[in-house]
């Protein structure tokens, strides 16, 4: 072969691996300070597209903070973060979500006084009523999620909106089947058992169509055979949902088993990074946990 | 009447006024730090501490003092009576229901003084016997100050002291600021919550109780609606001082006092429009630094 | 489970008929009650816009907004000054007029409309800074706004006519007129509820937080909902001046006092509810026009009881507190009257006479 076709074929194989393990969030050098606090020092990692991702670390290692500056309710002190090639440091949590990632809440945060339909259908309004976010999205390249106008006048007067709320509510029957919760379907969120709860909150993450999903502590107040379902749970979300999952979790048997890679935080900054079994037997790691709290090894 | 006696006679009913209004504030402040309440109702209490205090000096024949010390008192009852009948069995409720309530309570004073009392203005100034002592003056490098406010301005100086006295020396008063910071730690300790609060209810009202007697002798006219505007005023002294603060809402009070009898004397075309200043600042103290001058700002945890 | 539901071809017919028997009712009322009890009927009507257009912003949306008063009132003046012709305008303005002012004129329905936008355009000024703000804070400041409207109405006196207030003004208020703009503000307010939009206005009165992180943008939401709401009470303003043919900016008549009542409406018949604020104004308005009665002189088990004024409000006010405190969630709650809860509860009822 001659080295200019080797090279060809280099190049060509170089591009694959990008385009497989293309980086859907890169944070790059994110510092987080409240005043005399840093909370998270100097993240610099990314997430690969696809991917199941832990995020461990003792508590206060800054965890949930990295969660609340990705999903723009902090800004950050230092940094960028960077998804699906735009810049999203400087949007807004609504718009970030449009832009296609969502989360859960370490205490669960679900719309109490809704149905569980309700509950997911409202994650799916944001398609309809953010033009300045699609406007981001067409700005980089990327098709807006709604081209029709003046929702809010379609809605009162129900012209050209009855297909639209047809739609949605299909999908978040579908949604809400697949998940398991059709038997609950019009109840009220907050007659739910926890588990069932916890489920909810992922079911309506995923209603607003995210590349992304971040949990946090999804495996919080669960026992041994609550988490065991909920791990296949997640496999089954990412599988089947063409998502990017990122988590946060304090009980190991859930990460381990779940996660493909993990990357470990104390006191705002990454300690260590690798597979579960690299982690398990990382003395630095050990080091972090020993002394504090270690739940569920 | 030149500028410097001008500006001296404005200093002194300012220094009056906001005094007053630091008075009413202080009680909405400790209110709303224990229980993050706004206590609507609270200038209402004032009004019928004024009230009080002027059946007790006219029906029982009762000398000012005494007749104000009843007030304070009667004030201080009313006070802790409210808390253990409208707002303690709302804790535990959303924090609307309990603002609703207070709005609630305060229409229900309002109007149980114009049945019982009658909405026609009664003038305070029966109270005292001897009505010379209200026509005495002091002359200030040339200015003329009547002798009243400076009493006024006197003594809300020595309740301050004896407030921040019962505040920062004595066990309720740490109780108080314990409760401010966390109620369930601090009923773990031992203390009796509910009392604590009650007490600072009673504490605040007898405060605005005092504030209304004063504000009575040197605005005469008593009648059912009067807490509503000082009450308002203080509330937002309160909060441009900063809620939860006590030094903040003598700041707030001093402030808007001083606001509002410059802006009255140095425009008078404006004196209308009096009452709109203190919700024209709360606006932009709100827009622009809404923990107040010397309030701190709370994260909410996500 | 799988819900009882009636299908929405049934619920747009019940609809229709109950809507049609109302209109029957009206007309029968307006044909046969006397002067006195056709007064109460407009009332009722009219504290049902207000009711139900605060209780979107404080119960739907969960802006504890307090300033309903204010725009209610400058719908009230809007509306007024142009349904005046300018020689009547002339004649009641003691201090002079603007000559804008003055020439301004219109029909009764561009009229209430112009009320009504006014209104929505002061909300949504004031929504920018006020809906930023947190409960309490909220409160007040919409408070405070009211109270600025009210204070510079009391002030400016060739617009308003200051305290004097505008008076004589055409009661051109007729049951048809306020029931038909109730008719619109209810199928408005239930068409908005009763879509992704009232499902979104409701995610932000559970979990403001939590509403963002579902991609909604919570302040133009609140600020859209504090509009519509503003545009019914500048509405509603309309129809009261021309109801009550005076209008003064006085504490008691367009001021906090009519907050309260309407806010009393809305937690009486449960906050968060249409039909709730519907029931609400009607009792209230009922329960206030028969107090009335407390205010005059009147005879107890024989003994003579002189009228004492004052007394509706306090016993408005007792009883308030007391819903308040042992009663919080009213006559609906957040439930509202529809056709299905309706055949639900009636097959319920009906399942357990068959069992027994």
């Amino acid at each position: 072969m001659s080295e200019d076709r080797v090279k060809q074929l280099e190049e060509k194989v170089a591009e694959l691996e990008v385009e497989v393990n293309k980086p859907i969030l890169i944070l790059d050098h994110v510092t987080m300070q409240f005043g005399g606090l840093i909370a998270v020092n100097d993240f610099h990692n990314r997430v690969i597209k696809g991917e199941l991702l832990g995020l461990i670390g003792p508590n206060g290692a800054g965890k949930t903070t990295v969660f609340n500056v990705i999903t723009g309710i902090y800004y950050p002190t230092k940094g960028r973060i960077i998804f699906d090639d735009i810049d999203i440091t400087p949007f807004r949590p609504y718009q970030i979500t449009h832009l296609g990632i969502a989360r859960t809440f370490q205490n669960i945060r679900l719309f109490y006084d809704l149905t569980v339909l309700d509950n997911v259908l409202v994650a799916q309004h944001h398609e309809l009523s953010n033009p300045d976010a699609d406007r981001i999205l067409i700005r980089n390249g990327k098709p807006p999620k709604n081209t029709k106008r003046f929702w809010f006048w379609r809605a009162v007067t129900k012209l050209g909106y009855i297909s639209k709320e047809r739609e949605m509510v299909e999908r978040a029957k579908d949604l809400i089947e697949r998940v398991g919760l059709s038997h609950v379907m019009y109840e009220k969120a907050s007659s739910l058992p926890y588990g069932e709860q916890r489920k909810l909150e992922i079911a309506r993450a995923l209603a607003t169509k995210p590349k992304l999903l971040l949990l946090d502590e999804p495996a919080a107040g669960m026992n041994p055979k609550e988490s065991e379902d909920l791990m296949e749970f997640i496999r089954r979300v990412r599988d089947d949902f063409n998502v990017t999952i990122l988590l946060i979790e304090h009980d190991m048997k859930v990460v381990m088993g779940v996660c493909e890679r993990i990357i470990v935080m104390d006191y705002g900054k990454i300690i260590a990074e690798g597979t579960p079994e690299e982690i398990q037997n990382n003395p630095r790691v050990i080091e972090a946990y020993l002394g504090k709290e270690w739940e569920n090894v | 009447m030149n500028q410097g006696v001008f500006f001296l006679q404005n200093l002194f009913n300012a220094l009056m006024l906001g005094g007053l209004y630091a008075l009413i504030a202080v009680g909405y402040t400790m209110v709303y730090g224990i229980l993050r309440l706004i206590n609507f109702a609270h200038g209402d209490i004032m009004m019928m501490g004024v009230y009080f205090a002027f059946y007790t000096a006219v029906i029982f024949s009762a000398p000012p003092l005494v007749a104000a010390i009843v007030a304070v008192a009667g004030a201080a009852g009313l006070g802790f009576l409210i808390d253990r009948i409208a707002y303690k069995p709302l804790r535990n409720a959303p924090r609307i229901s309990a603002l609703i309530t207070a709005i609630g309570m305060s229409f229900f004073l309002e109007s149980f003084a114009v049945v019982v009392f009658g909405a026609v203005p009664k003038p305070f100034i029966q109270i005292f016997k001897d009505k010379t002592i209200l026509n005495k003056v002091v002359m200030l490098g040339g200015a003329r100050i009547p002798l009243l406010t400076f009493l006024v301005i006197l003594l809300t100086l020595v309740i301050f002291a004896v407030l921040f006295l019962i505040v920062y020396k004595t066990k309720i008063g740490m109780a108080m600021r314990a409760i401010s910071m966390d109620i369930p730690t601090t009923a773990l300790m031992g203390i009796n919550v509910d009392g604590v609060i009650g007490f600072t209810f009673a504490l605040g009202s007898a405060l605005a109780a005092a504030s209304g007697i004063m504000w009575a002798m040197r605005y005469p006219n008593v009648y059912p609606y009067m807490g509503f505007m000082p009450g308002m005023k203080a509330f937002i002294a309160a909060v441009v001082g900063g809620i939860g603060s006590i030094p903040g809402a003598v700041v707030g009070g001093l402030l808007l006092g001083f606001i509002e009898i410059f802006m009255v004397s140095y425009f008078p075309t404006m004196s209308g429009y009096r009452d709109a200043f203190a919700f024209i600042i709360l606006i932009l103290i709100l827009m622009f630094k809404p923990s107040g001058i010397l309030g701190k700002k709370s994260v909410e945890k996500v | 489970m799988v819900e009882k539901r009636l299908s929405t071809k049934t619920q747009v017919i019940l609809t229709l008929i109950f809507i049609l028997v109302m209109a029957l009712l009206l007309w029968w009322a307006d044909k046969g009650f006397d002067s006195y009890k056709q007064r109460v009927l407009r009332l009722i009507g009219i504290y049902a816009i207000m009711a139900v257009s605060l209780n979107l912003i404080n119960g739907i949306t969960g802006i504890f907004s307090l300033g309903h008063a204010g725009f209610i009132l400058i719908g009230a003046y809007t509306a007024a000054i142009l349904t005046l012709t300018p020689a009547e305008k002339e004649m009641s303005y003691l201090f002079g007029i603007q000559p804008w002012i003055k020439n301004l004129h219109a029909d009764f329905f561009t009229a209430t409309l112009a009320g009504g936008a006014v209104a929505a355009f002061s909300a949504f000024l004031i929504g920018w800074p006020v809906l930023r703000l947190s409960g309490d804070y909220l409160a007040i400041a919409s408070l405070g706004f009211a109270e600025i409207v009210r204070i510079w109405a009391n002030n400016a006196l060739t617009v308003t006519n200051g305290p004097l207030g505008l008076k004589a003004i055409p009661e051109y208020s007729t049951t048809w007129w306020i029931y038909g703009w109730l008719l619109f503000t209810v199928v408005f307010i239930a068409s908005l509820v009763y879509s992704s939009y009232g499902r979104a206005l409701k995610a932000i009165r559970e979990d403001r937080i939590a509403a963002e992180a579902m991609g909604i943008n919570v302040f133009k939401h609140q600020l859209m909902s504090f509009v519509v709401g503003a545009f019914f009470a500048g509405v509603s303003g309309s129809l009261y001046a021309h109801w009550l043919t005076t209008i003064d900016p006085r504490i008691t008549t367009m001021g906090p006092m009519l907050t309260f009542y309407i806010l009393i409406m809305i937690v009486l018949g449960g906050l968060g509810s249409i039909t709730g604020s519907l029931i609400g104004a009607a009792v209230f308005a009922i329960l206030f026009e028969w107090l009335r009665d407390l205010e005059q002189p009147f005879s107890f088990f024989g003994i003579q009881v002189p009228g004492i004024p004052g007394m509706r409000i306090l016993v408005i006010s007792a009883l308030f507190i007391a819903v308040m405190i042992f009663w919080q969630r009213g006559i609906m709650g957040r439930e509202e009257l529809t056709w299905n809860n309706l055949y639900k509860w009636l097959s319920g009822r009906k399942k357990e006479g068959e069992r027994s």
